[in-house]
Order: structure tokens, then C-alpha cells, then sequence
């Protein structure tokens, strides 16, 4: 660009850098008042939302309402149920998925084209249009516990996680990723005398690094940020996740610091996670743009 | 292509079943459960047994007419008239409760009513709760669809450039996606606040011209609140899927365009454009059903108040199959919604389809 004299340049990047900062600054705005106001005792939290204070730390700071929000609530228990429904739910979908993807795409057999549309289909089906009749039939399900058989799943962990392992996208997503890799690599193993478990262990897994990441990482948002499903399947206190928790918790009338150190102590992880991973995170986002 | 392979029904059974039977389980089953158990009078805990009631919950949704009321008139036949000089309407309700000349409004309630001439036209509906969630949501949909779609366009152009330091910005704009939708909520509920912090914000802006509102307590502005927040939660996300769209352009197109002296906006339209077609469908149809699924912000914001101003078609499903056990009335609910957020991809698919 040679017609460009260096001073036009010049004007023309601090323009675009406003216009960038500009915009983030909407972004994060919420955020920073969020974590700011958690350290704020309510009276002043009030007073800073009519000044710029609202964004910075400033006044008479502490970790009371932290403090408060732990004893109002059982937040710590929320935050281990969230962790730990989260957790189970990420590692099953992905060796269930992968499973089933590998032997859509590497396997023949009977039935596989049909189910494999089935499945794709699954994908124009938002959670909400099933979550009522899921509600029912969860409600009469069976299962073998510790005390025999029981009927129901309502107010259970396995409410949470079970149901959600096997989904449409990351079976997509699976399936998308294998196609890709070379076949003769497949075929030269099977020859060696492999058998499938140990293609798929041996062989395929550990060349999917991208898209479990990217299988994992959708997961993971979709199951710690979830609200509508343990919202009327979850009643019982111990087994609520965070989110809920919250709902539950905001009832209570808890001062705003409170709620803002509560919202803190469950998103600031996440976003640390998120910034450290951030590359991860997009790839993962972008990646479920191929299913136009 | 695995057509090539030896057929192992073994193997492929046993790879598969796992994740194909939850999946079938969970959402295959109770997918075609909402169909059937929308014909029935299922509730979620009662001692009658269940019975199909053929299509009562959807007349019950759906019922919906238009109601000519003339003014009262006096025994000389003029028009009563109230003080301001309107016209005297009878009550809605004389011909919608035990009215035996009016056995077709039996039971409804006004909707919402226009003038024509000196009559009144009324809506009246079954379920009027129903008919405004409905409203609430298709407003939702086509507010936040095309906005939030151009605005993440728009920052994906500019995301595009190369600058240094844009990946910094590119994190911070996809920021409040990974953030949950209830702690959004909950935050802006208080940014929403009469006192809140947007009110000082637009206060200081406009030099204090602007008055402060109570944003979600006024039937006027609340949904227009609730679409502002879920655009500014989301649409970082639709950036990233525009941003990959953009990058699969070929740079080579752009060296052309440059070299032909095309300027920024024809640049845009012959090559930019072009290529982000099957991004757009995609964009569009992703949002489209993200934008009828509303609930998480209605529930946390508003519970659908006030006046019904908010609530939606989830919302609704969620309340009576839930809250009030009726999983049947929930159900039909769910099966209304499925059906447009089908017939709304196909038309799009459609409408965006190469010609």
C-alpha cells in the first residue's frame, strides 16, 4: 500500500484499535462488574453502580460475602455435583461416541446406514421439544442399586448423566474426524492381526487428539451450563448442580454482593480454563460449522 | 469405504450398541413419546389411569376466533357512550360464558381486541397464555435471528484483518459465550435494574437526559431486554462459525479483486459473499433454533411475566408439563414447537437452496 503515508497509517490503526477495544469493552463490562462488586459490602455496591467505580476495586474490599455465600448456601456441594455429573458425563460420552463412530465408519454390518441416518437425524431435535416426555419416562425407568430394584430416576445422579452421554453431534463429529484418517493404516493392522478393540485403542484413538478435545470441550459447556433438565428432574438439595443451586440459592434473598460472589466463584474457573484453552475452545465452536 | 471391509456384524454390533441404544433410549423414544402422549390425558403422577383423548389438547391450544361486538345501544337505538365519548362495548364474557347463542366461545378469553368502525373485533383464544407464549416466542425469533446473525458477521470481518493483537480481541468477544446463560441472566438482571447499572450508564451517556426504567418490569421493554442480553451472550459464537466460513475463502480471490482495483464493498459482494452461502444457511438455521429453545432467560429474568409479555413456548411447555404435571398439555406444547422449528429450517433450506 504505497500510497498510504506512514502518519495516515498510523491514524488509521488507532481508529481500528478503538473501534476493537470499544467493542470489547462490552463484552467484558458485565464481567468486570461482576467480580468487582464480589468483594463489595451491598451498601457500597449501590453507591458504585452511578460511577465508573462499578469496575474497579476500590473501597472497603473483602471476601465476606464469599464467605456468607458458602454458609447461606451448600455452594460447595453444587459446585462438587456440577463437577462431578460433568466430569462422568464427559469421559462416557467420549468412549461411548468414538465407539459407535468408529464402527460406523470402520465397521460392516447390518443395519449400519440406517441407524447412522437415525442418528444424524437426532440433530434437528432440540433438547427442549423431548425434555417433558423425558421427564415421564425417566420417572418410571428401573434400575438395579444397592437396595435392589428401584423405579424412577428422579432426584439420582445417574438422571443427570445417563441420558446425556450419547448425542447426535459428538457422534458427528466422531464420525467426521474418521473418515479422514488414512484406511491403509487400518488395514495394514487388521492384516497384522489386530483385533478391532485394539485398532481402536491402539490405532485410532491415539491419533484423535483434535477431535476429542473439540468433542470434549462442547461437552463440557453444554453439561456444567446446564439448566432446563436438572431444573425439574433434581429436587433434593444434594444433588443439585450450580446452576440450579443458583436459582435456589437467589430465592433466599441473599444480598447482591453475595450473588455476585456466588456467580464468581462458578464462571471465573471456567473462564480461567476457557483463556488458558482459548484456541481449543473456538476450534471447537468452528469445528461445529462443518455440519452445514 | 467400509463397504470394502469384511462384514463383521459382531464387532460393529458391539462398537455401536452402546451409544446407539442411549442415544435411541433418550432422545429417539421420548422424541415420538411426545406425539403420543400429546393425544392422551397423561399426567405425571395420578392415580387414573392414562386415556386417549384424541386431538382435545391441541383444540385446547389452538381454539382461537374472531368475536364482532356492536355497541350498546339504548332503547331508541343510539349508541351508549362512555365518558371521553367511546363507544359502550357489552363485556366479552356475556358471550363467552353460558351463553347458549355463542356455544362456540364457550370458555374463551379476549386476546386482544381492534376497532373497526364502531365495532369491536376481539380475538378470543382458549389459551390465551398459550397464544401469547407463542407470540413472545416468534417475536424472539425474528428480532434476534437477523440481528445477531449480521452483528456476528460483521465482527467476523472485523476479527478478520491482520493485526496484531486481534487474537486478544477474538478471545474477548467469544468471552460470555462460555459463560453460563443463567449467570448471564442473573447479572443482567441486575444491570436491568431500576438502579441498575445500565440506567447509570445511559444516564452518564446522555448527560443525564435519559430517566432510568425499570427495563424487565414494564410489559413494554422486557422482552426487548431479554433479545438485547441473549444477542450479547451468543453472538460471539456465531462469529467464530462466520469467522471459519470466512477463512476458507481463498486468499488468491482476494489478490484478484485487489489487482482488478475492486473496492472494499464490491470486494464484499462478488467474493467475500459468495463464499460464505453454505455459512450463512448454517449460521441461520443454527440460531433460528437456538432463539425458539428461549427458556433459561425467561425462567431466571422474568418467569414469563409481566402480563405474559415474556413468556414462551418452552417456557409454557415447562410450566404445565412440570409445574403442573401436566405432561400431556406440555407435551402437545413441545410437539407445536418441534413443528416449527421444522417447517422454519425447511423454508430456509429452501429459500437458501442453489439455484
Amino acid at each position: 500500500m504505497a500510497a498510504i503515508t506512514p502518519d495516515n497509517h498510523r491514524l488509521r490503526l488507532i481508529v481500528r484499535y478503538t473501534i476493537l477495544t470499544l467493542i470489547a469493552l462490552i463484552f467484558v463490562f458485565p464481567l468486570v462488574f461482576m467480580v468487582m462488586s464480589s468483594f463489595k459490602p451491598d451498601l457500597q455496591l449501590l453507591r458504585d453502580t452511578s460511577s465508573f467505580r462499578a469496575f474497579l476495586p476500590v473501597g472497603d474490599l473483602s471476601l465476606d460475602n464469599y464467605r456468607d455465600a458458602f454458609t447461606r448456601a451448600p455452594v460447595a456441594t453444587f459446585i462438587f455435583n456440577s463437577v462431578f455429573v460433568t466430569g462422568l458425563t464427559v469421559l462416557l460420552s467420549l468412549l461411548f461416541c468414538s465407539l459407535a463412530a468408529f464402527s460406523f465408519v470402520f465397521l460392516n454390518w447390518t443395519g449400519r446406514e440406517v441407524l447412522l441416518s437415525i442418528v444424524l437425524a437426532t440433530l434437528i431435535i432440540p433438547f427442549e421439544t423431548i425434555a417433558i416426555p423425558l421427564l415421564l419416562l425417566v420417572s418410571q425407568l428401573p434400575w438395579i442399586g444397592w437396595e435392589g430394584l428401584e423405579l424412577g430416576w428422579l432426584n439420582t445422579y445417574r438422571v443427570q448423566i445417563i441420558p446425556w452421554i450419547a448425542d447426535g453431534l459428538t457422534i458427528f463429529l466422531f464420525v467426521q474426524f474418521f473418515k479422514d484418517l488414512p484406511r491403509d493404516l487400518i488395514e495394514a493392522s487388521r492384516v497384522e492381526g489386530a483385533s478391532w478393540w485394539q485398532i481402536y485403542r491402539r490405532v485410532v484413538m491415539p491419533l484423535s487428539g483434535p477431535v476429542i478435545a473439540t468433542a470434549a470441550i462442547l461437552k463440557f459447556l453444554v453439561m456444567y451450563n446446564q439448566y432446563l433438565w436438572p431444573l425439574i428432574v433434581v429436587q433434593q438439595e444434594t444433588y443439585r448442580p450450580v446452576m440450579v443451586g443458583l436459582g435456589y440459592y437467589f430465592q433466599l434473598n441473599p444480598a447482591w454482593g453475595e450473588i455476585m460472589a456466588y456467580l464468581t466463584v462458578i464462571t471465573v474457573p471456567v473462564l480461567a480454563f476457557y483463556l488458558v484453552l482459548q484456541r481449543a475452545f473456538i476450534a471447537s465452536i468452528a469445528s461445529t460449522g462443518v455440519k452445514g | 469405504m467400509a463397504s470394502k471391509l469384511v462384514t463383521s456384524n459382531r464387532a460393529g454390533w458391539t462398537f455401536a450398541f452402546p451409544g446407539v441404544s442411549l442415544l435411541t433410549l433418550f432422545i429417539v423414544v421420548p422424541f415420538f413419546f411426545a406425539f403420543f402422549l400429546s393425544l392422551t390425558n397423561q399426567r405425571l403422577i395420578s392415580p387414573n389411569p392414562t386415556e386417549f383423548v384424541g386431538l382435545d389438547n391441541y383444540r385446547d391450544l389452538l381454539s382461537i376466533s374472531v368475536l364482532s361486538i356492536e355497541p350498546e345501544v339504548d332503547d331508541a337505538g343510539v349508541v351508549l357512550r362512555d365518558a371521553d365519548g367511546n363507544p359502550k362495548y357489552p363485556r366479552v364474557r356475556t358471550f363467552t360464558r353460558n351463553n347458549p347463542d355463542y356455544k362456540q366461545y364457550a370458555g374463551m378469553r379476549e386476546w386482544f381486541r381492534w376497532h373497526s368502525g364502531e365495532t369491536a373485533k376481539v380475538i378470543v383464544a382458549t389459551d390465551v397464555v398459550f397464544w401469547n407464549s407463542l407470540r413472545n416466542t416468534l417475536m424472539f425469533v425474528v428480532v434476534v435471528a437477523p440481528i445477531q446473525d449480521a452483528l456476528a458477521l460483521g465482527l467476523a470481518l472485523l476479527i478478520n484483518q491482520r493485526l496484531r493483537g486481534i487474537n486478544v480481541y477474538r478471545a474477548i468477544y467469544f468471552m460470555p459465550v462460555v459463560v453460563s446463560i443463567v449467570v448471564v441472566s442473573l447479572l443482567w438482571r441486575f444491570l436491568y435494574a431500576e438502579d441498575g447499572l445500565l440506567n447509570s450508564i445511559l444516564g452518564a451517556l446522555s448527560f443525564g437526559l435519559f430517566e432510568g426504567r425499570d427495563w424487565l418490569g414494564s410489559p413494554d421493554t422486557a422482552l426487548g431486554a431479554i433479545e438485547a442480553m441473549s444477542i450479547w451472550q451468543a453472538v460471539g459464537f456465531h462469529m467464530v462459525i462466520w469467522l471459519s466460513g470466512l477463512q476458507t475463502i481463498p486468499p488468491t480471490l482476494y489478490e484478484v479483486s485487489r489487482i482488478e482495483g475492486a473496492s472494499k464493498w464490491q470486494t464484499f459482494r462478488y467474493v467475500t459473499w459468495p463464499g460464505l452461502r453454505n455459512t450463512a444457511i448454517l449460521v441461520l438455521i443454527v440460531i433460528t433454533m437456538q432463539a425458539f429453545a428461549l427458556f433459561a432467560q425467561i425462567d431466571v429474568m422474568t418467569n414469563g411475566g409481566p402480563l405474559d409479555s415474556t413468556t414462551t413456548l418452552v417456557f409454557q411447555a415447562v410450566e404445565r408439563g412440570y409445574a403442573k404435571q401436566d405432561i400431556s398439555g406440555g407435551s402437545a406444547i413441545s410437539v407445536i414447537l418441534f413443528l416449527l422449528v421444522l417447517t422454519i429450517s425447511l423454508v430456509q433450506r429452501y429459500l437458501t437452496r442453489e439455484k
